[in-house]
């Protein structure tokens, strides 16, 4: 039953049992609304489990494809494919939904079924994302996910929450006009080309078009995706939306909604426009370093724990597209091998942030909970009180900075270098994250958990549960694992990277 | 012949007929009884039935010319009559604790919509007119229904005062086309300009007249300036009857004018509607962020939503003019469903005002609050409502005859739009409640009809093929 329709089935499970949540679900009865809400999250896993399972990693061509007549009168269609770049993907998200929903066990006490609900719903529509092949269904799920995003931030979030939500929408919102309008136009140029399945994906990485209508298109996706990811200068939405959000909507926002900007990158400018792409690589580039050093600096002084983290997440996140922007010099230089490795770096680097920064909002989280300050000063030697806490804190803290055998290290070592065998003033600027990261990471770590126990609330602090253990337990192994042996996500996104170069080339 | 002629016209004199009846009985029935409401009601039923009894898809002229009876026709009288149905609907409770559950108040409403229809099949420039005052005057008498309130008699006149003005406009232009033509009947007219009339510019300035009455209509700038005041100053119930229907019928109204009589004329059209569209565009969505009452907040946001209609019809196309029908029925489908939300939370006779009023609304009122909710993001134009196809539509059509930069300026106002729907969204969602308890209509109609209104526009707008193709219909056909 599940082999034919698997995709649909992990977009919409979530989805209807998150509706079906928002339906019955009562205040007055809250742990029947969580208990069912942690059993379809885990379901949607499970399902998620079984894709990777019968997912062939050595074919580079869409998998579990799905196709039906949607709008034919518009040629669009309900058009579903996965491949070595989504799956890895389509698994953090299912992944973190569990993890979300626990986490806020007890901590969310109003609302307790839209809460759930709509984390269910938004998982479903990020997976969806994910493995759109055609242009208007991606556009729907693309704009459609903001909407649970916007009330998780708003109903729940903190004292200045509705600035924060509305500038996180706004922004977003922005930058999707300029995808709509490029994927119109494409689609017109499909039709004047008489291509079938004019709105499709496929038919669009083929399309040939001139170097003016790619610099135009070029432009139009890099303002839609890089609000997304975000880039320098585009990053001011996020550390808001960080900090006022909850701490769900915050793990949500750094480990899965962050890399839709970079999967699109990935989906859409890199096959689409290559020749405009390689001709603007520099701006990317640059704007990357930007990102890697001067956000790295910012995040320095910061002085609340979500904002630091929410900067040292951009700057994470300038790795990412300067692994992906860093290709197209290879590729120039004819260095396919790097190229790949690039792009496999920044790819490791997406999967290993989610991880990352979605366990060191979690342990923010903990944090607020107990003293419901974000400020660094409020802390100091939370380690005496919090032991088991402390050791994870700081675990997250070091694969932040990227210490080997994390699986931070992993993609930041193969950016850099890929980095240098273009320039070596790349590799340098890149390589100064080591040094800042390990800065804000480690200063954090020695104002909040080590030294002498001076405020009085932190000498009350209890340690983790058990059901905090278990949350921030299970993501410290997936980033030891994913630190030390890397390879089962290398084999996955292999073939994928290699067919993009082709494409390219 | 004549039985003929009145066979297809029997949705109009049906609908006459129930007018004097409505006459008659508000002689013999108290307002409270609500025998008056239900004739009404069972008219614009009736009527609806025989326009689809009486729906084909052949073309017939009949009345010597005066009026046509198409496809498009039909289609659109059905839709208007069910949208008028479901606006008393709604507006019953409030009408009723309000006071205005009188019998002029539905003899009125029936009249207008009898121009209504008129506007919508007649194939003469004259009978067009008549349609268009049998619209207005009603609703300028309407607007002032509560004339003790001074709020009220300032809107009415400033309603009365431009539409006369209007109405004058549209039918000077309509002389001087007549003058050129030699015509008034539409088709006659199109074929004299084919035949070469068309550099005439006795007919452009005809031409231009025309379309300020239109634009007085629709709401487009620089006619707009009715709008915000009359929404604010009349009844909630005659608000929604301005804001929803008659809409169609002026698009019917200009669409035949411009698109069947005068589509010689395009190069003159073209560049009005352009440059109406974008300042509706400009001076609805920037006019509305500032509007702390949430009527004139949705007038303003009429004017832009209006503005996608023009954009649609100025692209000169078959899709363009589909995607302004589509982008027209969802408007209507949207309006009423807001009003529907306000006027089922104003059942009591205390109107919703200010858009504080409905702080905390997801509190004391989940469900409402999720129909506006809904409701708001359609009127944003975010998926998945048909608020965004509607948009999308447009777009598209004006991508596909190279209007991309326009599609892209239309499309950064929407930004801004989505600031202030989302601000109502906002105070519904994240602020605490200061008026506990707004009261909800109990009426289980109501209640059904609104959530199957706002499960319509979140249905088509996952599944809009049938949607679509029928706006295209309307156009091809």
């Amino acid at each position: 039953m599940f082999t034919e329709n698997i995709l649909s089935w992990i977009i919409w499970f979530p989805i209807l049992s998150g509706l079906l949540i928002l339906w019955v679900g009562r205040d007055d009865r809250v742990l029947w609304t969580k208990n069912i809400s942690l059993l379809a999250s885990l379901f949607s896993c499970v399902l998620c489990f079984f894709l990777w399972q019968r997912f062939s990693i050595e074919a580079s061509e869409f998998q579990f494809v799905e196709r039906y007549d949607w709008i034919p009168f518009f040629d669009i269609q309900y058009y579903l494919g996965v491949d070595g770049f989504s799956v890895p993907l389509i698994l953090l998200t299912s992944f973190f939904t569990p993890i979300v929903i626990i986490a806020g066990w007890t901590v969310i006490q109003h609302r307790v079924a839209s809460y759930m609900a709509a984390f269910l719903i938004m998982q479903g529509l990020m997976c969806a994302v994910f493995m759109c092949l055609d242009a208007i269904l991606f556009y729907l799920f693309w704009e459609a996910m903001l909407i649970p995003m916007f009330l998780i931030i708003g109903i729940w979030g903190g004292a200045n929450r509705v600035y924060a939500t509305i500038k996180f929408f706004l922004y977003t919102f922005f930058g999707s006009i300029f995808l709509l309008i490029a994927l119109l136009y494409m689609h017109f140029q499909a039709l004047e080309l008489e291509l079938a399945e004019s709105f499709s994906l496929i038919t669009f990485h083929d399309l040939p078009l001139s170097m003016q209508e790619q610099t135009w298109i070029f432009f139009a996706l890099l303002i839609a995706f890089a609000v997304k990811v975000p880039m320098w200068p585009v990053h001011t939405w996020l550390p808001d939306a960080h900090v006022e959000a909850p701490t769900g909507g915050s793990v949500v926002l750094a480990a899965i909604m962050l890399k839709l900007g970079t999967y699109g990158f990935l989906r859409f400018i890199f096959p689409m426009v290559p020749d405009a792409a390689a001709h603007f690589d520099w701006l990317v580039i640059n704007l990357s370093l930007i990102a890697i050093v001067y956000i790295g600096l910012i995040a320095i002084v910061q002085e609340d724990m979500k904002k630091l983290i929410a900067y040292s997440s951009i700057a994470h996140m300038g790795f990412v597209t300067l692994g992906i922007f860093i290709a197209f010099r290879l590729l120039e230089a004819g260095n396919i091998e790097a190229a790949a490795m690039g792009i496999e770096g920044a790819y490791i680097q997406m999967i290993s942030h989610g991880f990352i920064s979605g366990a060191l909002f979690l342990c923010v989280g903990v944090l607020y909970d107990r003293l419901h300050s974000r400020r660094i000063q409020d802390y100091g030697g939370v380690a005496n009180r919090m032991p088991k806490f402390a050791a994870l804190a700081v675990l997250f803290s070091m694969a932040n900075c990227g210490l080997p055998g994390t699986s931070g290290f992993v993609g930041e070592f193969f950016v850099i270098l890929s980095a240098f065998q273009t320039n070596a003033w790349y590799a340098c600027w890149a390589a100064c994250t080591l040094i800042l990261g390990a800065t804000y990471s480690l200063w954090m770590v020695k104002r909040v958990i080590f030294g002498e126990v001076r405020q009085p609330g932190v000498s009350a602090l209890t340690d983790v549960t058990a059901r905090e253990f278990f949350i921030l337990g299970v993501l410290a192994v997936c980033i030891l694992w994913l630190g030390l042996w890397p390879n089962p996500l290398l084999d996955t996104i292999h073939a994928p990277v290699n067919h993009l170069l082709q494409q390219v080339m | 012949m004549i039985f003929d002629d009145i066979f297809h016209a029997l949705p109009e004199v049906f609908l006459l007929g129930m007018i004097c009846l409505v006459v008659l009985a508000d002689v013999f029935f108290s307002p409270k009884s609500r025998v008056l409401y239900s004739l009404t009601q069972l008219s614009l039923m009736g009527t609806a039935f025989l326009v689809s009894r009486s729906f084909s898809l052949d073309t017939f002229v009949f009345f010597d010319g005066q009026m046509i009876l198409d496809p498009l026709a039909s289609l659109l009288k059905l839709f208007t009559l069910l949208i008028l149905f479901v606006v008393l609907l709604y507006s019953r409770d409030f009408m009723e604790s309000k006071g205005l559950a009188k019998g002029e108040y539905y003899i009125l409403t029936l009249c207008a919509t009898l121009g209504m229809l008129f506007m919508i099949s007649g194939n003469t420039l004259l009978l067009l007119y008549l349609g268009l005052e049998l619209l207005s005057l009603p609703l300028y008498a309407m607007v002032a229904f509560l004339r003790n309130e001074d709020m009220v008699v300032e809107a009415g006149m400033k309603y009365f005062i431009l539409g006369a003005f209007a109405s004058g406009l549209f039918l000077y232009g309509a002389s001087l086309v007549f003058g050129v033509s030699g015509s008034i009947e539409l088709s006659e007219i199109a074929a004299s300009l084919e035949t070469g009339h068309a550099g005439n510019p006795l007919l452009w300035v005809g031409l231009v007249f025309m379309l300020a009455g239109f634009l007085f209509k629709l709401g487009g700038v620089p006619f707009h300036m009715w709008l915000p005041d009359v929404y604010a100053g009349a009844p909630l119930s005659v608000t929604l009857l301005i804001a929803s229907a008659p809409k169609i019928a002026a698009f019917a109204f200009m669409y035949r004018i411009l698109v069947i009589a005068l589509p010689a004329l395009i190069g003159i059209w073209w560049p009005v509607l352009t440059f109406v569209a974008f300042l509706s565009l400009a001076i609805g969505n920037i006019g509305a962020v500032s509007q702390t009452n949430i009527k004139r907040l949705l007038a303003y946001s009429t004017i832009a939503q209006v503005a996608y209609v023009f954009l649609g019809l100025m692209t000169g196309t078959l899709e363009g003019f589909g995607a302004a029908w589509m982008y027209l029925l969802t408007y209507t489908l949207m309006t009423t469903a807001v009003f529907g939300v306000l006027l089922s939370l104003s059942c009591d006779g205390r109107e919703i005002i200010q858009i504080d009023d409905l702080k905390g609304l997801s509190r004391h009122r989940p469900g409402m609050a999720f129909l506006m909710l809904v409701v708001m993001l359609s009127l944003a134009g975010i998926p998945p409502t048909v608020g965004f196809f509607a948009k999308f539509v447009v777009l598209k059509a004006m991508v596909e005859v190279d209007m991309t930069a326009y599609a892209v300026v239309a499309l950064l106002f929407s930004v801004i739009g989505a600031f202030y729907y989302l601000r109502i969204v906002k105070v519904m969602y994240f602020d605490e409640p200061d008026r506990v308890n707004l009261p909800v209509t109990r009426s289980v109609a109501v209640q059904w009809i609104l959530s199957l209104n706002v499960l319509m526009i979140l249905i088509l707008g996952i599944y809009p093929t049938d949607f679509i193709a029928l706006s295209y219909a309307l156009v091809v056909l």
